[in-house]
């Protein structure tokens, strides 16, 4: 075995109660590490997947037609000139076809589908709703928005007229599967659909608002003819959303809406919550560090002797510094190994304590490998850090006072 | 003549930045392969300084130092300490073993230290060192499981490891009891006959001084008397031969 080695290891068998106390402490620090990441990685998507879970990611939308001006007009001697957008006839992209593949052509875009969607009124006997009627391709919707998952009732099929609602609407409206209800558009043009499923996507608004129906349908609908209002589009990597919006627009010469543009709130509290965590594991890591280089430091005053005696007869100063950087790293590495099982025993604690109402687990907590690899290496590195200055200040020791003081 | 192993000239050491103490005044020393010398001299007078110029421990103020044919000024740490596992032991008052480590590992520290690694070979010569110093049976007891004299037993093998020229000893029977004392001075003499290791003994002991070949004293930091078995010196200065 290599001299540094050697030492190393002996001395930390040989400094049992220190060793133990240091190897708890990094490995407490490290499970709370593991823990803590693991909690809000799971939080985070929870809360992502509540919110992302009804909406793309990002929405390609036609261009805005620009202002214009009106023309001037004459009155009592001055003349007033206004400007004012285009009239709310609904914008479509035309010939979407291409947009589509164009998009789904960026990098980070998983998928993408085409939507053609307006407000309508639905009826049924003397009840009206207003709701957002969504045309859709089923199965490339389903890619962004996992709706088959989420019927209560029914089957995930929109042909002909076929319609899916949400819970909200469904008891609202007294609709069952098979029922019918009318749609009627601003424009007075109707649609009698029938329903084939009920879905719940979560969240009370969109079940009492949204319907959804076949893409063919809605474009009859709402006088688009073969163009459609948005294509909707899922990335791979949801925080990325926004850069990969500018890079869709610049591309498609469209407008392209991310989910942190239309959600800001939601993002500036996911953001807010990363920060904190990251604040709480430098601290973390700090303490383990400050750690580790105490015991350390103890160590090398307690050895100072034999580290001369070792000078004295022969072993490098580089030698000697090796000694003491491989004790931290061990203590680092040791800690991490420990602390791993300590982190994801905590999480599964936890996972078993706090349960929603149903008994279901309130998020799920995934124990992926990477979640253990980079704490491991990181407290192996933050130990060999921390035995930095201790080892400077073993391998600087005198040799000769051995000899001047015994 | 042959080369001496240790030639020391105009050895000077000062301490201190702006009071500076003079604790060595031009010492100069030649020490010839095989002998057995010791060093005496009162406390203070510079025998610890001096030891630890010799052991390339310690840079003289001035002066230089040429062991084993090598002049010694000018050298970096690296290699002054890697010079310093090759040609020299050292024997400590307090056999300086590491505690927690076996006898066995003790012997093989400074060959370890300065190649790294251990085989086999190094190992067999390690044993062998054991049984030569009368502790082969002891080889895996803990440094800390050892008694004073088998504890300084170790330390001599530990100093012979690297086949040294020279062997440095400060008071190696310092802490004894004086049977055991007697002990490992004989062994510390039969290692010199039998090896021809050239051994420089610090003492303060007049009745261990006296087994020696030569009598080296040093008083306030200058040599005052170099005299050598066989000179005209007064009787009782080597004991054996002047009671003979």
């Amino acid at each position: 075995m290599p001299f540094a080695w050697f030492i190393a290891l002996r001395y930390l068998r040989e400094g049992r109660m220190q060793t133990l106390l240091i190897l708890g402490a990094v490995s407490l620090g490290v499970g709370v590490l593991v823990f803590l990441t693991a909690l809000m990685a799971g939080l985070q998507a929870n809360l992502l997947d509540k919110t992302l879970g009804s909406q793309a990611h990002i929405r390609v939308l036609p261009p805005e037609e620009e202002a214009r001006r009106v023309a001037p007009e004459e009155a009592d001697g001055r003349t007033i000139t206004r400007t004012e957008k285009p009239s709310q006839h609904p914008q479509s992209i035309l010939g979407w076809q291409p947009v589509l593949a164009d998009v789904l052509q960026v990098p980070g875009v998983v998928a993408a589908s085409a939507i053609a969607s307006g407000s309508a009124f639905v009826v049924r006997g003397a009840t009206t709703k207003p709701v957002s009627l969504r045309g859709i391709e089923p199965s490339g919707y389903d890619a962004i928005v996992p709706l088959s998952t989420k019927l209560r009732e029914g089957r995930y099929s929109l042909v002909g007229t076929e319609a899916l609602i949400g819970v909200q609407l469904a008891k609202d409206l007294g609709l069952g599967v098979g029922d019918r209800l009318r749609a009627v558009t601003a424009g007075n043009t109707g649609e009698v659909y029938t329903v084939s499923g009920v879905f719940d996507l979560g969240s009370k608004d969109v079940n009492e608002r949204v319907v959804f129906v076949p893409l063919r349908s809605a474009q009859t609908l709402f006088d688009l003819g073969a163009g459609v209002s948005s294509l909707e589009v899922k990335v791979e990597e949801a925080f990325l959303a926004e850069d990969i919006s500018v890079r869709l627009a610049a591309r498609t010469g469209l407008v392209a809406e991310s989910w942190t543009v239309t959600n800001p709130q939601l993002l500036v509290a996911l953001q807010s919550q990363s920060g904190s965590t990251r604040i709480i594991q430098f601290f973390i890591t700090l303490t383990v560090a400050l750690g580790i280089a105490s015991v350390l430091i103890v160590s090398v005053v307690q050895k100072s002797r034999e580290i001369g005696v070792m000078r004295a007869v022969g072993a490098q100063a580089s030698r000697v510094l090796s000694v003491f950087l491989i004790q931290g790293g061990l203590v680092g590495f040791g800690g991490a190994v420990l602390g791993s099982a300590l982190g994801a025993g905590m999480a599964r604690l936890f996972v078993t304590l706090f349960r929603d109402s149903d008994g279901a687990p309130m998020f799920p907590i995934a124990l992926t490998p990477e979640l253990f690899a980079g704490p491991i290496a990181l407290a192996t590195l933050v130990g060999i850090a921390a035995a930095v200055a201790p080892a400077r200040r073993a391998a600087r020791l005198d040799p000769a006072e051995v000899i001047r003081y015994g | 003549m042959a080369e001496p192993v240790l030639l020391a000239e105009g050895l000077v050491r000062e301490f201190g930045k702006t009071t500076k103490t003079r604790v060595l005044h031009g010492v100069s020393l030649r020490i010839e392969a095989g002998e057995f010398s010791a060093l005496m001299g009162p406390s203070g007078s510079g025998k610890s300084t001096l030891l630890c110029l010799l052991g390339l421990l310690d840079q003289p103020t001035s002066g230089t130092i040429t062991l084993a044919g090598r002049r010694t000024e000018g050298l970096d740490d690296v290699e002054l300490t890697r010079y310093r596992g090759r040609t020299l032991g050292f024997v400590f008052q307090f056999h300086h073993l590491l505690p927690g480590f076996s006898a066995l590992e003790n012997v093989l520290i400074p060959a370890w230290a300065e190649r790294g690694r251990v085989d086999a070979a190094l190992r067999r010569r390690a044993n062998e060192l054991l049984e030569r110093v009368g502790l082969g049976n002891r080889a895996n007891n803990r440094a800390s499981d050892l008694s004073g004299g088998e504890a300084q037993r170790v330390a001599i093998a530990r100093a012979l490891v690297n086949a040294p020229p020279l062997v440095l000893a400060d008071e190696p029977t310092g802490n004894l009891d004086t049977q055991t004392a007697d002990g490992v001075f004989s062994l510390l003499r039969d290692v010199c006959r039998d090896q021809g290791t050239t051994f420089l003994i610090v003492t303060h002991d007049p009745r261990l001084a006296a087994r020696c070949d030569r009598i080296v004293r040093l008083v306030d930091g200058r040599i005052v008397g170099d005299l050598r078995r066989g000179d005209d010196v007064p009787p009782g200065t080597f004991g054996e031969v002047s009671s003979a």
